[in-house]
């Protein structure tokens, strides 16, 4: 009697701990409520920035969309919560969003002990510096003893630690929880230098009060591979979410592009026909639609188009393909096969 | 005399049925339940974490933090734990905490006599001040002495320069810092020996005016012995002091002490937001005291000043004390804005950058909380003791 009693509290017990463990099947989730909920940025030009409307654009905003058309079929069915770095991580391991695309960087601590998966890399960053003018430094290595305005919760912090430590300087940490305040720390002078991942760098200069008076230094102190994340544990979502991206960039190379996806459904390219799905079952084994690709197409765009429509020569970010070239162009983007 | 004549005693009702006994075991039982609670949810959550892989535990804290910290008055860098970035952020916050709570107080009070000043002018902008520092949400006031005064001041190679020895620049301020050499520990020892020496005084001279009523100066004397008995003892073992001055290089300052423009910005805020507070308070602490004290003690003869200190103040501190107390705790719960300006308070340090960087969120969200817990009570509880002596003793 005694023993049936502790067995059943021990299963009353177990069944508390099972009850609010959330259910792993984000893909089912997201169809059900009809819409996608996405972690961006508080406003980061080029990446995720909501403009007066309250409409987002950015790349980081279009990898969501992308996900959204793939799953829904409408880039539009996605929920934008901005998150602040020391945010995002709870937002995702509790449930908050369903996936993170907030210029995050891939780490090992990251990958693992949070209790996360980066999906793949959509822009490959490296940290740099923005300096006064005024200072005359020309270089990174001449910046020893000063005061640094930084965001707290990011890689930028401890590569900042680690680059001065490395290299035997002093300086200041001036840590600010949003980038608008370490903006405004660099620009109220409160800091010598304003470091962030480089692709911000430019834009950030044309927002001070004065961008002349102030430049970015050659050196790049880190490797910031900037990607999705998404929770751990539930591989039918870290598929879909990862092997969106990879159609994308794969549509690419193979020279789909929003404006011809319609054209090139009739394309006899096999490469193709897998990833627009008019042969082969790509869609279901990842539990979609065959033809997910082509709405992710139509509606977002190839990955070439993601980059140049948000961050490329002609936004203000201004930035080249640089290391997020295709393999084939000399980048190092190289998605595996459709197959 | 036969013992069964003696008056039996009524019997102890059966434990089960005695009141005192029931309401022993329903507590225990209410204290278990609540426990029993508390312990599955902890267990649900780590077992939750785990099952989504998620690291749980507090062996993080031995692991090096790798982020610099701006300020810190423990000895901090890099290649320390994340356990000492709880210290470093932990001493920070009892730092602006117990400045604030002292300078609040110190304003509050003055605000609040002047508040009731029969002097028109004083009354009034009293009252503007009360009416401003209360009324404009305290994050707003924050970035404003942050922003806009602290901001406002020029870069280091422009700073105010006060006779080559303090500077005042957007990087703070830079004052000359002590250096102890040798032999001035004896200096250490002179001023507690005077500060003790007029402890006894004072405690003298109150029984003696007690019993004769006479006056005794202890307030010049203290003025001199004070400063007095350290600096003989300097001179005597050879002027041990020297001074480190700061000294423009590269970037900023070198040498000296540096107090950061956060810090600044974040104690002038707190600071002048719950003084306002107070400064209210202590109005309706003083108006507290019916007005027939006030004019028997003027009916004495006393000095108005005397009435404020010796009748009025005494009896209102019985009123001000409690809701003084809840001041000092918001006060102290407000310093965790500091996180919007950058001053590297227990939360922006530890709840900010070390949760971010090891992702340990449940454990350090609940050292974070066991510590304002611990201040509050703390407060609460010195406050306690404070206002039982101050209460009326009824004799
Ligand atoms: N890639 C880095 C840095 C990410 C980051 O938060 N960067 C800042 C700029 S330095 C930012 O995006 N701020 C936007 C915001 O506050 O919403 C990381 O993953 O830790």
């Amino acid at each position: 009697m005694k023993k049936t009693l502790l067995t059943a509290s021990l299963a009353v017990t177990g069944l508390l701990a099972l009850g609010t463990q959330a259910q792993a099947a984000t893909l089912d989730d997201v169809i059900d409520a009809g819409e996608l909920r996405c972690g961006v940025s508080n406003g980061l030009p080029g990446f995720s920035q909501p403009d007066s409307d309250g409409n987002w654009t950015g790349i980081d905003v279009d990898t969501c969309r992308a996900v959204a058309a793939a799953v829904l079929g409408d880039s539009d069915a996605v929920q934008f919560i901005p998150l602040t770095a020391a945010e995002r991580f709870t937002a995702l391991q509790s449930g908050e969003i369903d996936v993170l695309s907030r210029n995050t960087t891939w780490t090992t601590t990251r990958d693992s002990s949070l209790g996360l998966n980066f999906t793949g890399t959509n822009y490959y960053d490296g940290q740099g510096f923005l300096v006064k003018t005024a200072l005359g430094v020309e270089s990174a290595y001449d910046l020893d003893g000063a005061a640094v305005c930084t965001q707290a919760g990011t890689t930028t912090e401890l590569n900042l630690a680690d680059f001065f430590r490395a290299n035997d300087m002093d300086y200041e940490a001036v840590v600010f929880d949003t980038s608008e305040a370490s903006a405004q720390g660099f620009d109220n002078n409160r800091c010598d230098i304003l470091t962030s991942d480089t692709s911000q760098l430019a834009a950030l200069r044309t927002q001070l009060s004065n961008p002349e008076g102030a430049e970015i230094l050659p050196e790049i102190i880190s490797k910031e591979p900037l990607g999705p994340v998404v929770r751990q544990g539930d591989d039918e979502w870290f598929n879909v979410v990862k092997w969106v991206l990879f159609g994308q960039i794969n549509a690419e190379e193979y020279g789909v592009t929003s404006a011809n996806v319609s054209d090139m459904l009739d394309s006899g390219d096999p490469n193709v026909q897998r990833i627009l799905g008019t042969d082969g079952n790509m869609g279901e084994i990842l539990g979609l639609d065959d033809d997910f690709m082509v709405a992710v197409l139509e509606q977002v765009g190839n990955y070439g188009e993601m980059f140049e429509r948000n961050v490329g020569p002609d936004t203000p970010l201004g930035l080249q393909r640089g290391t997020n070239a295709l393999w084939t162009d000399g980048g190092i983007l190289y998605a595996p096969p459709f197959r | 005399m036969n013992s069964n004549d003696l008056p039996t005693r009524p019997g102890r009702p059966k434990p089960w049925n005695d009141p005192r006994v029931r309401s022993v075991a329903f507590q225990i039982l209410a204290a278990l339940a609540v426990g029993w609670v508390g312990y599955s949810l902890f267990q649900n959550t780590i077992a939750n974490m785990e099952s989504r892989g998620i690291s749980t535990g507090f062996d993080f804290l031995d692991s090096t933090a790798g982020f610099g910290i701006i300020m810190s008055l423990i000895e901090y860098d890099e290649s320390m734990t994340y356990g000492r970035t709880f210290l470093v952020g932990l001493v920070n916050t009892l730092l602006v905490s117990g400045l604030g709570i002292l300078l609040a107080t110190v304003v509050g009070f003055i605000v609040g006599i002047a508040r009731l000043s029969t002097n028109w002018l004083v009354a009034r902008v009293a009252l503007a001040y009360i009416e401003i520092f209360r009324n404009i949400p305290l994050l707003l006031q924050i970035f404003f002495w942050y922003f806009a005064v602290l901001g406002a001041l020029p870069g280091p190679r422009q700073a105010v320069n006060v006779g080559d020895l303090a500077f005042m620049s957007n990087r703070g301020i830079m004052l000359p810092a002590p250096v102890f050499g040798p032999g001035s520990g004896w200096m250490g020892i002179a001023l507690i020996a005077a500060l003790v020496g007029v402890f006894f005084l004072a405690r003298w001279a109150r029984r003696r005016q007690a019993a004769t009523g006479q006056i005794f100066p202890v307030l010049p004397i203290a003025l001199v012995v004070i400063p007095g008995l350290p600096l003989i003892a300097y001179l005597a073992t050879g002027m041990p002091v020297t001074w480190d001055i700061p000294e423009m290089g590269g970037f900023n300052f070198r040498g000296g002490i540096q107090a950061i423009p956060e810090l600044g910005a974040l104690l002038l805020a707190l600071t002048l937001y719950t003084a306002s507070f107070i400064a209210e308070i202590v109005r309706s602490g003083i108006t507290s005291v019916s007005g027939g004290q006030t004019e028997a003690a003027a009916a004495l003869g006393l000095p108005a000043r005397r009435i404020l200190r010796l009748v009025v103040i005494p009896q209102a501190l019985r009123v001000i004390i409690p809701p003084l107390t809840s001041q000092y705790l918001n006060l102290t719960k407000n310093s965790s804005l500091a996180v919007a300006i950058g001053y590297p308070d227990l939360v922006n340090v530890f709840m900010g950058t070390t949760l971010n960087q090891t992702g340990r969120a449940v454990e350090i969200v609940a050292m974070t909380m066991a510590v304002y817990l611990f201040i509050s009570l703390a407060i609460s509880l010195l406050m306690n003791i404070y206002n039982r002596a101050v209460a009326l003793k009824e004799r």
